[in-house]
């Protein structure tokens, strides 16, 4: 009876031993990727956008500012620009809006705002209560361009090239700490931005 | 006094119309889009909207959501198949809006391959794995019907 332990410790029977131990080893691995999952689930909630790396959607919606000429995807070209989809419902967009007004006393790049799901009156309110950090700002209330942006929760920006190609989209709110390392690192490694045209037109 | 036969009657009738109503309710509740021309049409709509994921909610489809968005992309769906678009041209256009994961269903190709492959593949692993322990101890057996099993394996394990 006394041989019956000697199999596991015995020396040179080692090809025996790894068997009992193979699927306790795939044991091991399925926790380490059960586990690794868990712990990045939440990042799985934002779904890289195809668009990056392609030409931005056209579009022509009408100015936030009644009489205003139509906000376009024409506004795009020649210099880098950042679109900041929106609306006065979103609770996070509000909390973004102090780096948007940073970004625009920088002066780096001009935010073409697409008021999405949202009333003019609502949205004026609101530039006029926490201060207007866009150079225009385009109506989309039944999120025509939004979709055509592939655009699913607010706040969406993405960062334009002069070529007019996307080529970063942020899902939530922009930080200081965000701009800086995923936009203007992105504008800096490409030569830096030319000086923005002037507002209005 | 109601007859027992009328107040069955009642109660069936009761029941028919709350069944009624739940039925209305439930098709009113989700999908406010008008109705395609043709039931052709209707019908490719709504296969298609089950087939596309509510961005916004994740687990639900665009015809069980309720959200804003979800509307709105059926009311897109709606369009581009009232401009004469295909299935896959209306799929196409949304995957490249959101990507393959708006699609339930994902598509067969190549990238995914090891997606559809891996179930086949453990399947294969698993009846291997089965097919040569179920020999394995029938050759026992067979060496030596006498031994006790316990000894049997103690000297396999030895060998």
């Amino acid at each position: 009876m006394n041989q019956q332990a000697t199999p596991l410790q015995e020396p040179g029977t080692g090809g025996v031993r790894w068997r009992f131990l193979l699927p306790l080893g795939l044991f091991a691995a399925l926790l380490v990727v059960l586990f690794v999952g868990l712990v990045h689930s939440p990042e799985k909630n934002i779904i890289p956008s195809p668009l990056v790396g392609k030409a931005a959607p056209q579009f022509s919606i009408p100015n936030l500012v009644s009489g205003g000429t139509p906000v376009s995807s024409a506004a795009l070209r020649g210099h880098w620009s950042l679109v900041n989809v929106w609306g006065s419902w979103c609770a996070t967009c509000r909390d973004e809006h102090s780096t948007l007004l940073m970004i625009k006393q920088q002066g780096t790049v001009p935010i073409i705002g697409i008021d999405w799901n949202d009333t003019p009156a609502n949205a004026t309110n609101w530039l006029q209560q926490l201060g207007d950090p866009y150079q225009q700002v385009g109506e989309d209330p039944n999120g025509r361009v939004a979709i055509d942006w592939g655009v699913y929760a607010a706040p969406e920006s993405f960062l334009i090239n002069p070529q007019g190609v996307i080529v970063y989209k942020e899902v939530g709110e922009i930080t200081p700490d965000i701009w800086r390392e995923q936009f203007l690192s992105r504008i800096n490694a490409a030569g830096g931005a030319a000086p923005p045209p002037a507002t209005g037109g | 006094m109601h007859s027992p036969r009328r107040s069955h009657l009642r109660a069936l009738a009761g029941a028919a119309l709350l069944i009624g109503l739940v039925w209305v309710g439930r098709a009113l509740a989700v999908d406010a889009t008008p109705p395609l021309p043709t039931p052709q049409l209707q019908q490719r709509y709504l296969a298609l909207t089950h087939e596309l994921r509510c961005m916004q909610c994740q687990d639900e489809s665009l015809a069980d959501s309720q959200v804003d968005l979800a509307g709105q992309m059926r009311s897109e769906v709606h369009d581009l198949l009232l401009r004469g678009m295909t299935d896959q041209q209306v799929k196409d256009y949304l995957v490249s809006r959101y990507g393959e994961f708006i699609l339930f269903k994902p598509p067969m190709n190549w990238r995914n391959a090891w997606l559809w492959g891996a179930p086949i593949l453990l399947m294969l692993v698993g009846f291997l794995a089965g097919w040569r322990i179920i020999v394995g101890r029938r050759r026992l057996v067979d060496d030596d019907p006498d031994e006790p099993l316990d000894d049997t394996v103690d000297e396999h394990w030895q060998s």
